[in-house]
């Protein structure tokens, strides 16, 4: 059965078809949460509650023209979309959706999400760049260093995690993490008291929140200063994938985050776990991403970079001393 | 999985799994050349860049032919995600008008094939002193994933793994004095 095609096949629609429809409804989400964050109802027309807005969308962005301004890098300029859309769904074959659910058990899947992380950065870099616009140079500029600045201490609080199950591979880490909520590694009290992996749970989702790029660290497109940032130039379809590519990043952030810290498919109570416990908790965080958008007002670039270097690098690194003590002396 | 150079005799059908093997490898390959080719010839240095990106990312898919997952990966963290992005960062910040043409106005009509030669010369040899020499082949550690890595640096590699460190250190250092010579 695990070399079937049918089985490589079926997850790989599987696949495509969750990464369209979270792309596709997480847009009509935001929007409706935004809406009402700010007391208004959000879009209305398009089916109940607006809820054919998507499709609607989609067909417009569909059938415009594909712009491709003068001045621009031509092949820069068509290949960043794609860039930015392909690692977010690539990532998705190793993420563990249920004991039972997920298309490719590797050993060290974490290392893969983070590499193909690394891409989706070059993406925006390169928009950036290959728009030949000075906002969109500026944003692409200043989405690398974010990203790299943020990257640093993600990487750090995931090595405390590492450690703590003792395995890369993100089916072993949901695993050594099932039976209630207090083995989940967020709480942790079990074999080890790690008292202080909710610092690294805080730390790993303001950098993934940091690292997709969402507001209040939306510097790469603050449109107040930067037009759009990257996508100033895209119409089209070019806008749309990067659109979907950052919602998909969202759900590969919120997905690794419940892996990582909320025992994955397992249920808080040890009973009924399965694939719904974890879709709970991945659209829980997602809806915290959405709700941290609309509440919090941007900060400047410079705040951004003091607190990834300053405060998350320095309070990483000592978690991650905190945590081995613990491992070694429990 | 197989690597592809210890398979002699026919060549795979190309519908088995060896042959869709034999072709990811061949477009892996493909990757790296083409990704060099575009790095060595465009005029733009940000394109340049992005060949050097596709490069290493094909680098990547060479070490996962040689059975070792954790290299490409790491390949894939640090030289896609952090090196080329640094420079690409280095170029964006340095010349904002791109188009300088680089170093290409007092060019001999010789210098084009002499380079070629001997790149193709050394290509030559490397590939003879690769075919041709008897490798001392060392056993493999585990089953290449990082538990196997990480044990072998801290036991039989433990003194290569110290001197790393010690370029790592030499290198922040150098770094630190650059960047005090800069402000002042």
């Amino acid at each position: 059965m695990e070399t079937s095609i049918w089985r490589a096949l079926l997850y790989l629609v599987g696949i495509m078809a969750f990464a369209g429809v979270n792309a596709a409804w997480l847009g009509w989400c935001e929007r409706k949460g935004a809406a009402r964050i700010q007391r208004r109802t959000g879009p209305m027309e398009a089916g109940y509650q607006g809820l054919l807005q998507p499709l609607c969308d989609g067909a417009k962005l569909l059938s415009k023209q594909l712009l491709v301004p003068q001045g621009v890098d031509g092949i820069l300029f068509r290949v960043a979309p794609v860039l930015a859309m392909i690692p977010a769904i690539t990532s998705m074959v190793v993420i563990p959706f249920s004991e039972n659910v997920g298309a490719r058990n590797m050993e060290l899947s974490v290392l893969l999400l983070f590499a193909l992380a690394s891409i989706g950065m070059i993406a925006i870099l390169l928009g950036g760049w290959a728009s030949g616009n000075k906002y969109a140079i500026i944003s692409g500029a200043r989405s690398v260093s974010q990203n790299l600045a943020y990257e640093i201490p993600m990487l750090v609080t995931v090595i405390t995690v590492v450690m703590i199950s003792g395995s890369m591979n993100l089916r072993d880490i949901a695993l050594d993490q099932q039976g209630g909520f207090w083995h989940w590694n967020i709480f942790r009290l079990e074999n080890g008291h790690f008292v202080t992996m909710w610092i690294s749970f805080l730390i790993f989702f303001i950098c993934s929140v940091a690292e997709t790029n969402r507001a209040p660290f939306d510097m790469a497109e603050a449109e107040s200063e930067l037009v759009a940032g990257f996508m100033t130039e895209y119409g089209s379809m070019g806008f749309g994938l990067f659109m979907m590519g950052e919602y998909l990043n969202i759900v590969v952030g919120a997905c690794l985050t419940a892996t990582l810290f909320l025992g994955g498919w397992d249920g808080p109570f040890g009973m009924t776990s399965g694939i719904w416990w974890f879709l709970i908790k991945i659209y829980i965080l997602i809806f915290t991403f959405i709700w941290i958008r609309w509440t919090f007002p941007r900060v400047q670039i410079y705040r951004l970079l003091n607190l990834s270097w300053k405060i998350l690098i320095p309070f990483s690194m000592a978690n991650l001393l905190i945590t081995a003590a613990l491992i070694k002396v429990f | 999985m197989q690597t592809l150079v210890a398979q002699t005799g026919a060549a795979p059908s190309l519908f088995s799994p060896e042959g869709v093997v034999g072709i990811i490898f061949l477009l892996t390959v493909a990757l790296v050349v083409a990704g060099a080719f575009i790095a060595v010839n465009s005029k733009r240095l940000v394109r340049a860049v992005a060949g050097l990106a596709v490069c290493f990312t094909g680098l990547a898919g060479v070490y996962y032919f040689l059975l070792s997952p954790f290299l490409a990966m790491m390949q894939m963290l640090i030289y896609v995600g952090a090196v080329s992005i640094l420079i690409a960062f280095g170029i964006m910040m340095a010349t904002p008008e791109e188009q300088q043409s680089v170093g290409m106005k007092s060019r001999s009509a010789l210098a084009g094939p002499l380079a070629a030669s001997v790149s193709g010369l050394l290509f030559a040899a490397l590939s003879l002193l690769g075919l041709k020499t008897e490798w001392q082949v060392f056993p493999r550690e585990g089953a290449g994933d990082i538990k196997a890595v990480g044990l072998a640096l801290l036991t039989n590699y433990g003194y290569v793994f110290e001197l790393i460190s010690v370029v790592l250190l030499l290198a922040i250092i150098g770094a630190l004095v650059l960047a005090q010579k800069g402000r002042n």
